[in-house]
């Protein structure tokens, strides 16, 4: 029998349909696969025996003939979602023995699918960081060169290193500056953040309300396509979900994109960008050119402001979704003297050195005086970001760039860990779509002279993943990246 | 805007976060080069810019103000560090 661990979500659910395999001999499979790469750290927490039961519960359903939209299909969630009667801890010590009475709207939506939930993956502490070394189990072996120990991006690292070593058949991820994009690129899958609102954030450990999306990471772009259409819809319980009705995104893909305009921002090219990224953007441009599609010089004139003003206005809702933290009513508690001391002790001894940072950034920001300089200021930056957007989506229907401005580095880098600037760069190409709230991509384009994976980024106006996935199934046919593996 | 010593120990009491003695010189320089940093936001001319809190501004919706759940007592506590007689146990706070 061919290894089922290989197959896309699109395969397996083709093959349990077709009765070629079972529920549960798919899911063993990955458990196997599990146990065989335990050294990558994906995984936090594995759950083999629920994700058995449930198995054999899907097999039934499926003999039945009422099986769900994902019946039978494994998935890994990031330990991000709060998922009920399963450890949940945000990869932090302040919750760890967490588990949460209750499930996300996200997580408990891919359930009612019939999807089948393997286990927990790893990532950055509360989802701050874009290596996973933040985490406080430690950080994830990316998969490619594994003897070289290079890391598997972050936030969602365990996310994008599970698919890529075929330890799930997908899995969730969260995005708020690029978390899902940079390790999907840095891992060599497909992974989308869909538009601010379209999926429901109750039950996603809050980091930045006003940026953070869950998304899919894949192993191709139908693969996305499925487990969006799941993943998405109005949620009475986040007041920010948007109304709206979730298409169904399969249908648009292996569409003809003559006429199609690709934006291509000036400002996303800056002087230094890494020679091999550069070449296959522009190898992108050229297939997609090829297809017919127009393509379309734009301008993102406050692009080099992002960064600046995500790093105000994220440690800034931090600061406040993090207050919670308390050490009274969940999580890690360490005793003191007096109340502010059992608070002090608890989250001293409960948070690691970039959640401290980023706490205290925000609230340096957030605090009479500051206020107005710093957080206004970003706020109306941000604002100006995302009419650049708007003007831009005037004269094309998607813009094509890099994901990340480098392949995958070592972990434990030496410029990385001194200064956490140098760190955040690695978000340049992907914070702004955060910011102004739209839809992107970003799906395999090649390897460099490394052999290590690169990603390009397509992004799309609000609520228009559709496009997304129209230009994003035509590259991907063109790139043909599972045949440079 | 530099910050000072003073400064980086007022923002750790409102984080509720303690920084040790040593740390502390360490924790300011590195504050200084992220603000340093971020205060190129100043080139751009946001006169008569709203600032934009949320990207979907326009449809927030309000919900009935009615109850529906409760009687989650076992629920809420569950992962309590310290509880009695269905209550969470702080420190002492009233003399």
């Amino acid at each position: 029998m061919t290894d089922l661990t290989k197959l896309t979500l699109a395969e397996a659910r083709k093959g349990l349909k077709n009765k070629e395999f079972s529920a549960v001999e798919l899911t063993k499979a990955y458990i196997a696969k599990m146990d065989a790469d335990r050294d990558l750290n994906a995984y936090v927490c594995e759950v083999p025996e629920k994700a058995l039961a449930q198995a054999e519960k899907s097999q039934e359903k499926i003999n039945n003939g009422t099986a769900g939209e994902m019946e039978g299909l494994p998935l890994g969630i990031k330990d991000l979602f709060c998922t009920k009667d399963i450890p949940t801890t945000a990869c932090s010590s302040i919750l760890k023995g967490f588990v949460p009475p209750y499930e996300s709207t996200v997580t408990s939506k891919l359930k009612e699918a019939g999807a089948v939930f393997l286990g927990k993956l790893n990532l950055d502490e509360f989802a701050m960081g874009g290596s996973n070394e933040t985490s406080a189990f430690g950080p994830v072996v990316n998969p490619w060169k594994k003897e070289r120990r290079l890391v598997a991006g972050g936030s969602s690292g365990g996310s994008a290193a599970a698919v890529a070593a075929d330890m799930c058949a997908a899995a969730t991820g969260t995005d708020t500056g690029g978390s899902i994009r940079q390790p999907a690129a840095f891992c060599g899958v497909t992974g989308i953040k869909p538009t601010y609102g379209r999926c429901s954030r109750y039950g996603i450990i809050a980091f930045a309300s006003s940026l953070d999306q869950a998304g899919p990471i894949a192993k191709d772009v139908r693969d996305c396509a499925i487990m969006l259409k799941t993943m998405s819809g109005y949620d009475a319980k986040d007041s920010t979900s948007a109304n709206c009705p979730v298409p169904d995104f399969e249908k648009f893909l292996h569409q003809d994109i003559r006429g199609l305009k690709i934006g291509i921002p000036a400002e996303y090219r800056p002087e230094g960008l890494n020679s091999e990224i550069a070449a296959l953007w522009d190898k992108g441009i050229d297939m997609l050119k090829a297809r017919g599609a127009e393509i379309v010089s734009i301008s993102l004139p406050h692009t080099k402001y992002a960064l600046a003003t995500y790093y105000i206005i994220a440690p800034a809702e931090a600061s406040s979704n993090l207050a919670r933290y308390d050490g009274l009513r969940y999580g890690n508690r360490i005793n003191g003297t007096h109340l502010d001391d059992m608070y002090i002790n608890s989250r001293t001894a409960g948070f690691g050195k970039e959640v401290k940072r980023r706490i205290m950034i925000g609230t340096y920001v957030l605090s009479a005086g500051y206020y107005d300089a710093y957080y206004l200021k970003a706020q109306k930056v941000r604002r100006l970001i995302r009419e650049d957007f708007l003007k831009a989506f005037e004269k094309c229907d998607v813009i094509l760039t890099p994901t990340a401005p480098t392949a995958a580095f070592p972990i434990g880098d030496k410029s990385m860990q001194e200064n956490p600037i140098t760190m955040w760069l690695n978000d340049i190409f992907t914070v702004s779509v955060n910011l102004a709230g739209l839809p992107a991509m970003s799906l395999p384009a090649g390897l460099n002279k490394d052999g290590l994976p690169l990603g390009l980024q397509l992004i799309g106006r609000s609520f228009d993943e559709e496009t997304l996935f129209k230009a994003a199934s035509a590259l991907e046919e063109d790139i043909n990246f599972k045949g440079m593996k | 805007m530099a910050i000072d010593n003073e400064t980086v120990r007022r923002i750790a009491f409102l984080s509720r976060l303690k920084i040790e003695d040593d740390k502390l010189a360490a924790t300011e320089e590195e504050f200084n080069k992220i603000l340093h940093w971020v205060e190129d936001l100043n080139e751009v001319n946001t006169d008569n810019v709203e600032p934009l809190v949320s990207v979907n501004e326009n449809n927030l919706t309000l919900r009935q103000d009615a109850v529906t759940d409760g009687n989650q007592v076992e629920a809420v506590l569950r992962n309590a560090p310290q509880k009695e007689y269905d209550y969470f146990v702080v420190p002492k706070v009233v003399e």
